[in-house]
């Protein structure tokens, strides 16, 4: 079992001369939940991304690490999983044919039980073959689940992750985070209570403007 | 080979949508053909040729390579090659798809032209085989660098051409003059500076792609 | 307020000596100019042209110096540092090639030939234009001062090429071009003193002139990113 953290010091970010937050601190070493809540356009999605190392502040730092050794830019991506609604999958790929080549541009076995099982948590086994082209949006919301779990990341960042699914769907969500938590850093952005119902702590964007 | 299978993934998404390949094979077709229709009956000098041979390149890569970086961002998969993979991986990745494509492109365009050409007479083959594989590997170092950078401006295809063609502009004079030095016959050995210029080229721009590409990539 | 003044006299007194001094065969006056072959009375325009040429030349520098510290720092106030530079640089390149062009009217009998120098100014004006093009098609700040300072940095490394490449492709006209006929640099062996402090002068002058120009620019475009962000926000 090794041992991950996830550490922001004073983080600010604006776009052009406009600022969305600022100095926003934490630091998550066990594995949990943290949530992310504020209203719309106060910057959930641009801090998780942030978090997930895809955008770079205009202040502060992030560090991921890896029982206290830091995780360099070049390699987080393997260590990380994202879901979100702006998130794309190769449409012209089938469901099986995107994950495979994940797996191979990732560099990591392809471990095709995990992602049986998973597609068939996400109901989505007997759509494997059919390209993603053809499913509909909640198909798609389901298939960046098992995207962003097939490797088994020691971050999650979920923006926004029951957009698009029906009640199955979010319970699966909701206890996929509560199994998830109990070994990995699990980040949500969202405004529904629900999603935030796990959370062990809420950082609310609100209290970060100047 | 992370970039290796990057490159798979381009050439089997390629195969599927026939985004580049189509549009590139009639470009090349349209380009020679004006090229032609221009001429007429009138007698071109062989230099000129060589001088064509390069427009028909220039503008034959200006119509497809931009695809590279533009279908991802377009349909919103950009994100996605970032969680995926580092910086220098995609840009290995679609540099090798890029390098194919141009490889490919002006295998043809040399077939064609040299047929189409009677007075495309190349004496000197080992400094025209140079020039070509040089001045390609150029071609695709730059357009590929360009092509990421149009596709993070979010536009549409008319600024590749206007960006490209101050930052290829070096390489194409001096392929130009290599190309003219080998239909004239003249030896390697007095063409040995325009070589290095262009193996400078090539040197210069793709550690400049590798350093610059991460501030392009990551928003 | 005093160097304003100046600047004034300066430009004025370089402006009047350039145009008014006269050429003779073998000056003895301070205030006369020597007799170049192959130029004459045309040599009059290096007080004007080659300070404007110089100018396009530090602005570009300025330009991609702003943009690495931009990438550095991410500080905007060096995107409009670099932006205010390649404006400037943008109009003293097209002072130079109209000022070159009708010099080369009269001296080699056509607008534009194709000389060395001349074609790596069409290309500098090139990259000019490709790098508003680009600035102006992307609208989000951040975007636009990432990607252009990464334009005018590769824009920046063809640069040494053109120097490099183009006197063995073409061959040159330009006084000063290492296979002119009248050999030699002219600014060190055909002017005579007077004449060279003019030109110094006039170069000191116009480089001034510029970062005082630059000063203004930069500090208005930050100012006017300031005011369209306080109008966005109502």
């Amino acid at each position: 079992m090794t041992d991950f953290s996830l550490q922001a010091h004073s983080l600010q970010k604006s776009f052009g001369r406009r600022l969305v937050f600022c100095g926003i601190t934490f630091n998550l070493n066990k594995p949990g939940v943290l949530g992310i809540s504020g209203p719309n356009g106060s910057g959930k999605s641009t801090l998780i991304k942030i978090l997930a190392g895809i955008n770079s502040p205009t202040k502060g730092q992030v560090i991921h690490s890896d029982n206290g050794k830091e995780i360099i830019s070049e390699k987080i991506h393997n260590y990380i999983g994202f879901v979100s609604p702006y998130l794309v999958l190769y449409n012209e790929f089938s469901a099986w044919e995107n994950l495979n080549y994940f797996a191979l541009i990732r560099n990591i076995s392809f471990d095709k039980s995990k992602v049986e099982s998973l597609l068939d948590q996400f109901l989505l086994l007997n759509r494997k073959d059919d390209l993603v082209k053809a499913y509909s949006s909640g198909m798609k919301q389901r298939l960046k689940f098992i995207f962003a779990l097939m490797h088994s990341p020691a971050f999650i960042f979920l923006d926004e992750p029951t957009s698009n699914l029906d009640d199955e769907g979010k319970q699966t969500v909701y206890n996929l985070i509560k199994s998830e938590s109990e070994k990995a850093i699990v980040v949500v952005a969202s405004n529904e209570r629900n999603d935030l119902a796990n959370c062990n702590e809420v950082l609310d964007l609100n209290y970060y403007k100047r | 080979m992370k970039s290796y299978a990057l490159f798979q993934k381009d050439f089997h998404s390629e195969l599927r949508t026939r985004y580049a390949i189509n549009s590139l094979a009639m470009f090349i077709i349209v380009a020679i053909s004006v090229i032609l229709f221009s001429i007429g009956n009138e007698n071109i000098s062989p230099g000129l040729t060589g001088g064509l041979f390069w427009v028909v390149i220039f503008f034959s890569a200006m119509s497809g390579l931009s695809r590279a970086f533009v279908s991802e961002e377009e349909r919103g998969t950009s994100l996605t090659l970032q969680l995926i993979a580092s910086p220098a991986t995609v840009f290995t990745g679609k540099l090798l798809f890029n390098m194919i494509l141009v490889f490919l492109m002006n295998i043809i365009i040399t077939l064609l032209y040299s047929m189409l050409f009677a007075e495309f007479i190349i004496q000197n083959y080992l400094l025209f085989f140079l020039t070509f594989i040089f001045g390609n590997i150029g071609i695709a170092i730059s357009s590929t660098l360009i092509a990421a950078i149009i596709a993070k401006a979010g536009s549409k295809g008319t600024l590749y051409p206007v960006l490209s063609f101050p930052i290829l502009l070096p390489l194409i004079l001096t392929s130009v003059q290599l190309t003219s030095f080998s239909i004239d016959g003249i030896p390697i050995s007095e063409a040995v500076f325009e070589l290095a210029i262009v193996v400078c080229y090539d040197i210069i721009m793709i550690s400049a792609s590798y350093m610059l590409f991460d501030f392009i990539w990551k928003d | 307020m005093i160097w304003k003044i100046f600047l004034f006299l300066l430009l004025g007194f370089v402006s009047v000596a350039g145009i008014a001094f006269p050429i003779v065969q073998s000056p003895t006056k301070w205030y006369e100019f020597p007799f170049i072959i192959g130029l004459e009375q045309n040599a009059k325009i290096i007080f004007f042209h080659v300070p404007t040429a110089w100018l396009t030349v530090i602005a570009f520098l300025m330009s991609t110096v702003f943009s690495v510290q931009y990438l550095r720092k991410k500080n905007l106030d060096y995107d409009a540092k670099s932006y205010a530079a390649a404006q400037l640089g943008m109009i003293f390149c097209i002072l130079a090639t109209v000022t070159g062009s009708v010099w080369s009217k009269f001296a080699w009998g056509s607008f534009w030939s194709w000389d060395p120098r001349q074609t790596s100014i069409f290309a500098l004006l090139l990259i000019y234009g490709a790098w508003f093009a680009l600035r102006s098609a992307i609208e989000s700040e951040d975007k636009r001062a990432t990607l252009s300072s990464v334009y005018s940095i590769i824009a920046f490394l063809t640069v040494p090429f053109f120097i490099f490449i183009m006197p063995r492709i073409m061959t040159g006209l330009h006084p000063g071009s290492a296979d002119d006929t009248n050999a030699g640099p002219i600014v060190d062996f055909k002017m005579n003193p007077s004449m060279q402090l003019i030109f110094f002068l006039s170069m000191i002058g116009f480089t001034i002139l510029y970062f005082w120009m630059w000063n203004l620019g930069y500090k208005s475009i930050i100012l006017n990113e300031k005011i369209n962000k306080q109008l966005t926000r109502g």
